[in-house]
């Protein structure tokens, strides 16, 4: 496993978000996380990415313990996070934000400047205008291309269609075999089921901070998805 | 004429001022942070380059030059292991902090230097000048302005043409996000408060060359700054310049009706600015 | 189960029984102190009330101050206009100081509130220093040099006459005791207005808005009021005992009158070493100040930076001071002012037992 939970748990001072999460991503993999709002998977990214911290144990990255690092170490050791609503740098132009991705940790990989430019060609367009210029949807391609710049070995995507039309987030999932056949392991954090299911090898369901269901996705059902989903019995 | 004189030793007395506020303007634009110890490290770096001109009978310009990276370090390890671990939400903790290294920095320099006047020599440079036709300027002042203008273009390009200005910028806008870069926003906050020391340095190398100090007078560099930062805008090096030029103005003109008037002139126009554009002349777009 | 809020606990009670014992020492102290004994406790006293007015401002109403000595010197030189412009005795004129503090206020809060969070520190010290230049400028009070309050005026303070007789000591003793006497009134006043307000709808607003403005604004509380009603409580105050501590020295210069170390930075390092945010603090503060200084007075500038250092150690080890870390450890409050939710039975309308706070017991 590239990334794995053991036994997650997080809290925003008082308030318990995850209780126990248990989660693997195997090598080139992509994996959904689905789930209602509040079910804990934005939680569960922050998490993983240090952005929280947590006990030394309980998030491994190939093996090694990685829960109490800082984010910024995280991210060196080759996991990059779009992250939700964007967070775009308002004051770096389109091409700085994508620059900036790589800037610090810059793998040997696929993915430039040139090759994000051709994945998203809007971008190239609007290189020069302040990121937050633009539209929800080609901030959205700015924040997939900015971290895709690093070339990570795992990409965390956190609710990148939440708040976009659907014609846009046919556009970006539209870019989302071209990521996966560059070689990274994914994970989609998503409310909208469908589009999350397209992309997945595998699929976890999560409901009030707890994972209530783990099935590859080419065969699992909707009722078993519905049941894990809102909580009824299956 | 005497008018006009009056104004071009104010405008170039104004570039001294955008010097002590560039570092200022600096570390606030990047981490929210208000140095009150500034005034005084700016005075501390007067003495270290006296000290080093002294010790060695160097120039004081290769003094500086010697100072600069010792004062990078200084406000490098000041930021890593004093400030980093005030910052935050709640604003006391910093200002507490840089406060008790205000007093504590004048009277340990105090002690060290006692309250005597001292003066970097400079040599020829301290009364030579030059005839511009309509008036006839020092040298020192001129190079002064020069090198204000110098140390906002390089800070400038910094900011905008370099990865570490790109890391500042993204750093300023969101901390939490630049950390999912691969940035770590407590080392680009030391960074750039190693940067300000430099352009301390920098603007106590003149300030120590075109008058005399005492550890006493950090404060009131501190409070020049302060007002030139806030007349400019936060957040604009420009601005900056242009609030120091207003200050020296001020004070040139209110010390040509009458000496004592000096300083309190530059404090009303700082005043004035603030009533009628609060947010000063150059505001920024964002934030 | 039905709820009460209270705010007094049994240490509470105890610590205010205490108080008045001690007030009441405090008056009748002179008649066995010596002299620079009373003029100690003087000093203690009036730094401990603007200790005590800098805590509201900055603990409380999160306005970091840095020009407070603008209305400690503006107040002492509207008291030494009243007697020497206006023939006033110099005790009356002390009400003049407050007046002039609180005027100033006005102004000064008009441009310090224009500037966001850390720069409204520099700002109030761009005012102070305004101030000062201006004063500087008071031909008739000395200019920049200063002058001192005519003989004829100290000689015949009210109740100084009295004073002498009962204690039977000399006029400048005499003149002293009346002043502690000031000194100690002014700082108990201070201390139980303060302690009044927390207590009350002010204290309640100051909470809000120090944790959310905005949330604070939506249950109707108008944080630009509360900050103005702080700030101008606090002036007129600091602007009382900038009177008070001249009327004592009976000698000013606007940057004694105006000094940022001695009304301001010792202020501000009582507060932090006594913990801020706390009406304890600044109390144990100054009593901190004082061995300090007592000790350390014989080294010059070494006392002082030591005394940076402290409280940059305080600020960075333990944030709420000393006081904090001390009521961390033994749950101590002498001033309870944070409210408890307390449970009561609806029947007997008394509280069940073993529900206080951990200083009930």
């Amino acid at each position: 496993m590239i990334l794995e939970t053991k036994a997650l748990t997080a809290a925003y001072g008082q308030f318990r978000a995850l209780f126990g999460v248990d989660v693997a991503l195997a090598a080139g993999e992509t994996v959904a996380i689905i789930g209602a709002n509040g079910a804990g998977k934005s939680t569960l990214l922050r998490s993983i990415t240090g952005v929280i911290r947590n006990e030394a144990g309980m998030v491994l990255h190939r093996g090694e313990a990685i829960g109490a690092l800082p984010a910024e170490v995280v991210m060196q050791r080759g996991i990059a996070m779009v992250p939700e609503g964007r967070k775009l740098f308002p004051s770096l132009s389109v091409e700085e934000n994508l620059l900036i991705g790589g800037q610090v940790r810059r793998a040997a990989g696929p993915w430039n400047l040139a090759s994000v430019y051709e994945l998203f060609p809007i971008l190239r367009e609007r290189r020069l205008v302040p990121g937050t210029a633009l539209s929800g949807g080609q901030q959205q391609m700015v924040a997939i291309g900015r971290a895709l710049m690093s070339n990570p070995e795992v990409l965390l995507c956190d609710e990148i269609s939440l708040g976009l039309a659907p014609v846009v987030i046919r556009d970006i999932y539209a870019a989302m075999p071209r990521i996966k056949a560059s070689g990274a392991a994914i994970i989609v954090v998503e409310q909208d089921i469908g589009r999350a299911l397209s992309v997945a090898d595998r699929v976890y369901c999560m409901m009030e901070g707890r994972v209530t269901l783990a099935a590859p996705a080419a065969t699992v059902s909707r009722e078993a998805i519905h049941a894990a989903y809102f909580g009824e019995a299956a | 004429m005497i008018w006009v004189d009056t104004i071009v030793q104010g405008i170039l007395l104004g570039g001294l001022y955008a010097l002590f506020a560039a570092g200022l303007s600096l570390v606030f634009g990047i981490m929210r942070l208000v140095n009150l110890a500034h005034g005084d490290l700016i005075i501390f770096a007067a003495f270290a380059i006296l000290l080093i001109t002294s010790t060695f009978g160097l120039n004081p310009f290769v003094a500086a030059l010697i100072a600069a990276p010792v004062m990078f370090v200084l406000g490098w390890a000041l930021q890593r292991f004093v400030l980093n671990r005030v910052l935050g939400k709640d604003i006391l903790p910093p200002l507490l902090v840089t406060f008790g290294l205000s007093v504590a920095l004048q009277n340990g320099m105090l002690e060290a230097f006692s309250a005597d006047s001292q003066r970097i020599p400079a040599g020829p440079l301290e009364s030579a000048s030059v005839d511009l036709g309509i008036v006839t300027v020092g040298w020192m002042p001129l190079l002064t302005f020069a090198t204000a203008i110098a140390v906002i273009i390089g800070l400038n390009q910094i900011f905008y043409r370099t990865a570490l200005g790109r890391a500042f910028r993204a750093t300023s806008d969101d901390p939490v996000t630049a950390s999912l870069m691969g940035i770590a926003p407590k080392g680009i906050f030391a960074i750039a408060t190693g940067l300000a020391m430099v352009v301390v340095t920098i603007a106590a190398l003149y300030l120590g060359m075109r008058a005399n100090f005492d550890p006493s007078i950090g404060p009131a560099r501190l409070i020049y700054a302060f007002e030139a930062v806030i007349i400019g805008g936060l957040g604009s090096l420009w601005g900056t310049l242009a609030g120091g030029i207003i200050i020296g103005v001020a004070q040139t003109l209110g010390a040509a009706i009458n000496p004592e008037w000096q300083i309190l002139a530059g404090h009303i126009a700082f005043l004035v600015v603030l009533l009628v554009r609060p947010r000063g002349l150059f505001p920024r777009a964002v934030d | 189960m039905a709820y009460r809020v209270v705010t007094r606990t049994r240490t509470g009670s105890i610590a205010g029984v205490a108080a008045i014992v001690l007030i009441i020492v405090g008056f009748v102290l002179p008649a066995v102190a010596p002299r620079d004994m009373i003029q100690d406790l003087f000093t203690i006293l009036t730094l401990l009330t603007l200790a005590q007015l800098w805590n509201l401002l900055a603990g409380y109403g999160g306005l970091v101050s840095v020009g407070q000595q603008a209305f400690v010197g503006i107040g002492a030189y509207a008291m030494f206009a009243g007697v020497i412009l206006w023939g006033m005795d110099p005790v009356l004129a002390i009400p003049l100081g407050g007046l002039a503090a609180l005027v100033l206020a006005v102004p000064t809060a008009f441009f310090a509130f224009r500037l966001q969070g850390a720069y409204f520190a520099i700002g109030t010290w761009v005012i102070a220093e305004v101030t000062r230049l201006l004063v500087a400028q008071w031909k008739a009070l000395g200019g920049g040099t200063g002058t001192s309050l005519p003989r004829e005026a100290t000689s015949d303070i009210i109740g100084v006459e009295a004073i002498r007789s009962l204690f039977g000591v000399r006029e400048a003793a005499a003149r002293d005791i009346l002043a502690y006497w000031l000194a100690l009134t002014l700082a108990a006043l201070t201390i139980a207005a303060i302690y009044w307000l927390l207590r009350n709808r002010l204290g309640l607003a100051l909470a809000a808005v120090r944790d959310n403005t905005e949330a604070a604004k939506s249950v109707g509380v108008d944080a630009r009021r509360i900050k103005w009603a702080v700030f101008l409580i606090a002036a007129f105050v600091t602007g009382l005992t900038g009177a008070l501590i001249y009327v004592q020295t009976a000698r000013i210069s606007p940057d004694a009158a105006f000094s940022v170390t001695d009304w301001t930075a010792y202020v501000i390092f009582i507060v932090v070493i006594g913990g801020i945010g706390r009406l304890e603090g600044p109390i144990l503060g100054v009593i901190v100040f004082y061995v300090l200084q007592s000790t350390l007075a014989d080294y010059g500038a070494w006392y002082l930076l030591t005394l940076g250092l402290i409280a940059i150690a305080v600020m960075l080890f333990a944030p709420r001071g000393l006081w904090g870390l001390m009521s961390e450890r033994t749950g101590l409050h002498l001033f309870p002012v944070q409210r408890r939710l307390l449970a009561i039975d609806p029947m007997s309308g008394q509280q069940p037992p073993k529900r206080g706070g951990p200083d009930d017991q």
